[in-house]
């Protein structure tokens, strides 16, 4: 028995192998700026030009670079642009060449998450609320991209609506560490401080007994990679020849995707558990253009028509 | 089908890089890093 789970680790690619190890390390680079945790600064190098790709506050101590949602929001809110395509463009690249893989293995709050999953506790299934999923693209399109655009003062400049209503990593990496060392932060925290205090709650709360409750149903930088996730270069592969429809896969996959179905669905966050639970290892990730499953049978179909 | 998803990923990925040099170009970089080295007053919740 032993055996055979040391065989199937070893068939399972390095990547969900050591996707934990993986995730920390993102977290830990995202968050490089350390000592800033104990003096309470914020840090001011010129990795903040750049947006990191995971959900990350720029108002963390620790930050290496900018928060792509709050990022977007600054510009669309600020009295000199309407729309970023700086943001965008870096959102649209980061989600043709990795999709979910960042939500998977480099966003710090879906580490967190998981991290709360794993304290012993029922574990609630999220099958018959996947209408709920629907929700991020929502929050997307209303809060992050029209309220900042249109909701604006007499200035012209509008609110980051997500980041100042909703954004739990606000609240987590910013004001909690800032307030512990900076007194000033600790007094001016009001009724807004307490309502995302109470979002972040329901969210600590609900990750032990939902898998990423968070990007599941609320998180926009999720619903943009989702968006994008069919047309990644990064891509799951199933070999038809070797699956035989048992269906441990999609029993095996937190995020209510089967991927023998569609193997880019927009919710894969190509965690790896599918592979890890096929006992016919016909689960695998592929990198590059095009469909790379269908290229690979309609070159197969070639040869056998040339013989 | 196959060249079909190859031509949209080629598409993205050139329409993301001009994108991100025309916001460079009209400096939003400046505005999201002036942005990102100050306290950010609504994402921590003082307003």
């Amino acid at each position: 028995m032993a055996k055979n789970k040391q065989i199937n680790k070893k068939n399972v690619h390095i990547l969900a192998r050591f996707r934990g190890w993986i995730q920390a390390a993102a977290a830990l680079l995202t968050n490089m700026h350390l000592p800033n945790f104990l003096n309470g600064s914020l840090n001011r190098g010129k990795g903040k030009y750049a947006c990191v790709p995971g959900l990350n506050c720029y108002s963390c101590p620790g930050a290496a670079g900018s928060c792509p949602i709050g990022a977007f929001q600054a510009v669309v809110g600020s009295s000199k642009f309407k729309f970023s395509y700086y943001v965008t463009g870096i959102l649209i690249l980061l989600g043709v060449l990795l999709g979910r893989f960042i939500c998977g293995f480099l966003c710090p709050f879906g580490w967190f998450q998981e991290l709360l999953h794993k304290i012993p506790s029922p574990k609630l299934s999220t099958q018959k609320l996947k209408p709920l999923r629907y929700l991020k693209y929502g929050i997307l399109l209303v809060m992050v991209i029209l309220l900042p655009m249109v909701v604006v003062n007499e200035l012209g400049m509008g609110d980051p609506f997500f980041c100042k209503y909703l954004c739990p990593q606000g609240v987590l990496e910013g004001a909690i560490p800032l307030s512990i060392t900076n007194e000033g932060i600790r007094t001016a925290l009001g009724t807004l401080f307490s309502w995302k205090a109470f979002v972040l709650l329901a969210v600590i709360l609900g990750s032990v007994f939902f898998y990423r409750p968070f990007c599941k149903w609320l998180c926009p930088l999720g619903a943009f990679y989702a968006l994008l996730n069919r047309v990644s270069l990064f891509q799951m592969k199933v070999d038809k020849d070797k699956c035989v429809s048992c269906g441990a896969c999609a029993k095996a996959c937190k995020m209510d995707v089967d991927v023998t179905r569609q193997p880019n669905h927009a919710e894969c966050i190509r965690c790896g558990m599918c592979m890890k639970s096929c006992p016919t290892h016909a689960i695998c990730y592929q990198y590059g253009f095009g469909d790379l499953s269908k290229a690979k049978e309609i070159s197969t179909e070639k040869k056998e028509l040339k013989k | 089908m196959v060249f079909k998803k190859a031509a949209v990923q080629v598409l993205l990925l050139l329409a993301g890089i001009a994108m991100l040099i025309f916001g460079i170009w009209r400096e939003e970089a400046q505005t999201v890093f002036s942005k990102a080295i100050r306290l950010c007053m609504e994402c921590v919740g003082i307003g």
